[in-house]
């Protein structure tokens, strides 16, 4: 995806490669669904079933599949969302996307084993630190001040206990 | 006078002081978190769900009613003071907004934006209340068929009116719709799309999925691409507006009432037609048009007022035919559903105080709207300067908090990565959300209507058009589908001309700050 660059001014036929890739992944999306609705069972005296949705909105699916690749083959290039705070002319930044993807992952599989008030602090100060803060003993105070903070906000203000972890009893 | 004294029964439950201070609370944080850059009203509304979850429907409603009317202020505070709207139906205001704040009236033009949102919210929810019970009398005897036929509608306007692209949109509302059908189907209990995982059996939860797609989605492509050069934010006072200006904006503030109500009531989605046309309209009566382009107060009144006015009337379709026409619907939606209140034509009738309160929770919100956030203009302001990694550390700690907090389940916090990767590809590729996330909530809605209507007529296809109703809906359908793209071929008429005298202007704009 190296192409992903949103290119900029006239030029021939321009082939944004990425979408080739979202119209396999629609595609393959769209078969499945279609895959799946066949193995479902239409109950007896139900003239519809459970069947007919799914076959619409997958083949609907690869229908699309198939136009988004002709389209691309044509010239059709996305254009990136734009916002506040983001310059298209710049190559997309993988290497801070995988990080904070990382760090996501990571609290996903360690929140249930030591517990919310532990992984969110490090989350926040993690993706800090991934979106290029340097503040790195800040970042982790307000981190365990949002993550401690949230705990007891939700149970002793909503009654829903989150996973307190290796902090069990302390907390 | 029915209808006005079952408002003023709501007014009244609603202002007891403990709702008075949800209320409060509710429109400071949808302030606070919709003037952040890069979260719009949806997303504001989404991040802020999990609180509502230890408190009874109705508070939760007032907080919510005020997180929706502070998020949509605090948006439009962002476009005027950066130049770069967060969402579409921002974009007429940050034209003349952003000229006026470089201008050194930024201070006019934030009061003439608040005010003019206050009106157009107070006259958009009086015609909430007086347009929902009929509508909803009128609905309650709408039959399966034609009601699968407005929610087609609705989706068609949504996915091939709206936005620039018909492909991407249709494939933004087919991803939505798959991820609708993931979960248990209700009339025969068979798993669908769950690929045998059984935390998937109950569906998707929607917040889970709004989330993901705004939160996630938006900080990961706002992480490929952030800014690096610093974005120069123009300093405020306390905003104030001189007798020229009162006079100035009155017209376009009940003009752009006028056009945003109807859009934002009828199932055309959004705020970005009616602003654009307040937008054009103010430009063509007003009698200093050469200040357009150039920060004319007139230009900041009219859309503004538009866009508030179409954000109260979304909560007509919302109320009487449980139908949601704009992302925040959707969610709102879904926080109504989680309180076991399922909006539609019998709500009206099954839970008639609630709404009533709802309402009036609406109008004090609209109100304290105004009375907090004059005074605080600069102290948000200064928020748009937030360091950025720390900003977005934050999205992300509070959508995974929310994820998690919904059943404390981790699986949750997968599930938010998987639709926030959905998130980051659909704004990569430039396909729209809104289709999207209605074909969430819209999908699983409109397959049951297809199978109430079909179950009817014993399986024949005729049982979708037995109703005269229907029939006219699908020849609107078809005529949304047909004549906009006649029209376009046709001289290339009006519109397209008077969008690209704007864009140009905002070009030139840019390239003189670079």
């Amino acid at each position: 995806m190296a192409d992903a660059l949103t290119p900029r001014g006239p030029a021939p036929v321009q082939v944004d490669r990425g979408q080739y890739l979202l119209a396999g992944a629609l595609a393959v999306v769209g078969v499945y669904t279609v895959i799946d609705a066949r193995g479902l069972n239409v109950g007896f005296g139900d003239p519809v079933g459970p069947r007919v949705f799914p076959y619409v909105i997958g083949v609907g699916m690869v229908v699309l599949a198939v136009l988004l690749a002709l389209a691309t083959a044509r010239g059709d290039v996305a254009q990136g969302e734009e916002g506040e705070d983001i310059d298209l002319t710049s190559p997309p930044d993988w290497v801070t996307v995988g990080k904070l993807v990382g760090i996501l992952v990571l609290n996903l599989l360690l929140v249930n084993i030591i517990g919310w008030a532990v992984t969110g602090a490090l989350l926040f100060a993690g993706c800090a630190w991934a979106l290029g803060s340097r503040t790195l003993v800040r970042d982790l105070l307000v981190g365990v001040v949002l993550s401690v903070g949230s705990w007891y906000g939700f149970y002793v203000g909503l009654d829903v206990p989150l996973a307190p972890g290796i902090l069990d009893g302390i907390l | 006078m029915d209808t006005l004294n079952l408002l003023l029964g709501g007014l009244g439950n609603a202002l007891t002081l403990e709702n008075l201070l949800f209320a409060a609370v509710g429109v400071l944080l949808g302030t606070f978190v919709g003037v952040l850059p890069g979260i719009g009203p949806a997303m504001a509304v989404a991040l802020l769900l999990p609180i509502t979850f230890g408190l009874e429907a109705t508070q939760s409603l007032i907080l919510f009613a005020g997180i929706y009317y502070g998020g949509m202020y605090g948006g439009s505070t962002t476009s005027i003071l950066l130049n770069t709207p967060g969402e579409s139906a921002s974009v007429m205001t940050a034209i003349e907004g952003n000229k006026m704040a470089k201008r050194g009236r930024a201070a006019q033009a934030l009061a003439t934006a608040a005010i003019g949102s206050f009106i157009a919210g107070t006259i958009g929810t009086l015609l909430v209340a007086f347009l929902t019970p009929w509508l909803a009398d009128i609905a309650v005897d709408i039959g399966a068929p034609s009601f699968f036929a407005i929610m087609l509608l609705s989706l068609v306007l949504v996915t091939a009116v709206l936005g620039s692209s018909k492909l991407r949109g249709f494939i933004g509302l087919f991803i939505g719709l798959t991820i609708g059908l993931v979960g248990i189907d209700l009339s025969t209990g068979q798993a669908r799309l769950t690929a045998g995982v059984l935390q998937l059996a109950d569906g998707v939860d929607i917040v889970v999925v709004a989330v993901g797609v705004f939160a996630i989605g938006e900080a990961l492509w706002i992480a490929a691409h952030l800014r690096r050069a610093p974005i120069d934010v123009i300093p405020v006072g306390r905003p104030f507006m001189s007798r020229d200006d009162w006079g100035r904006s009155w017209g376009p503030w009940l003009r752009g009432t006028a056009l945003g109500f109807p859009f934002g009531a009828l199932p055309a989605g959004g705020a970005e037609t009616p602003t654009f046309l307040s937008y054009v309209l103010e430009r063509r009566l007003s009698r200093k048009s050469e200040e357009f382009g150039h920060g004319a107060i007139e230009g900041v009144a009219g859309p503004e007022a538009a866009n508030n006015a179409s954000a109260a009337g979304m909560f007509v379709p919302l109320l009487a035919l449980g139908l949601p026409v704009t992302a925040t619907a959707a969610v709102l939606l879904a926080a109504m559903r989680t309180y076991g209140i399922v909006p539609g034509p019998t709500l009206m009738a099954d839970q008639p105080d609630l709404v009533w309160t709802l309402l009036g929770a609406l109008l004090i919100g609209n109100t304290l709207l105004l009375l907090i956030n004059l005074p605080l203009a600069p102290l948000w302001a200064k928020l748009l300067q937030v360091p950025r990694p720390q900003l977005y550390a934050g999205i992300l700690f509070f959508a995974s908090l929310g994820a998690y907090a919904v059943n404390q389940s981790a699986f949750d916090i997968a599930l938010l990565l998987v639709f926030g990767a959905v998130g980051f590809a659909v704004r990569r590729f430039g396909i729209p959300i809104l289709p999207l996330i209605l074909g969430v909530i819209i999908g699983p809605l409109m397959e049951t209507r297809m199978r109430e209507a079909l179950d009817v007529s014993d399986g024949a296809i005729s049982g979708l058009f037995n109703e005269p109703l229907a029939i006219v809906i699908y020849v609107l359908i078809v005529l949304a589908l047909v004549v906009p793209p006649i029209l376009e071929r046709r001289g290339r008429g009006l519109v397209p001309g008077r969008l690209d005298d704007t864009s140009d202007d905002r070009t030139d704009e840019s390239e003189v700050r670079r």
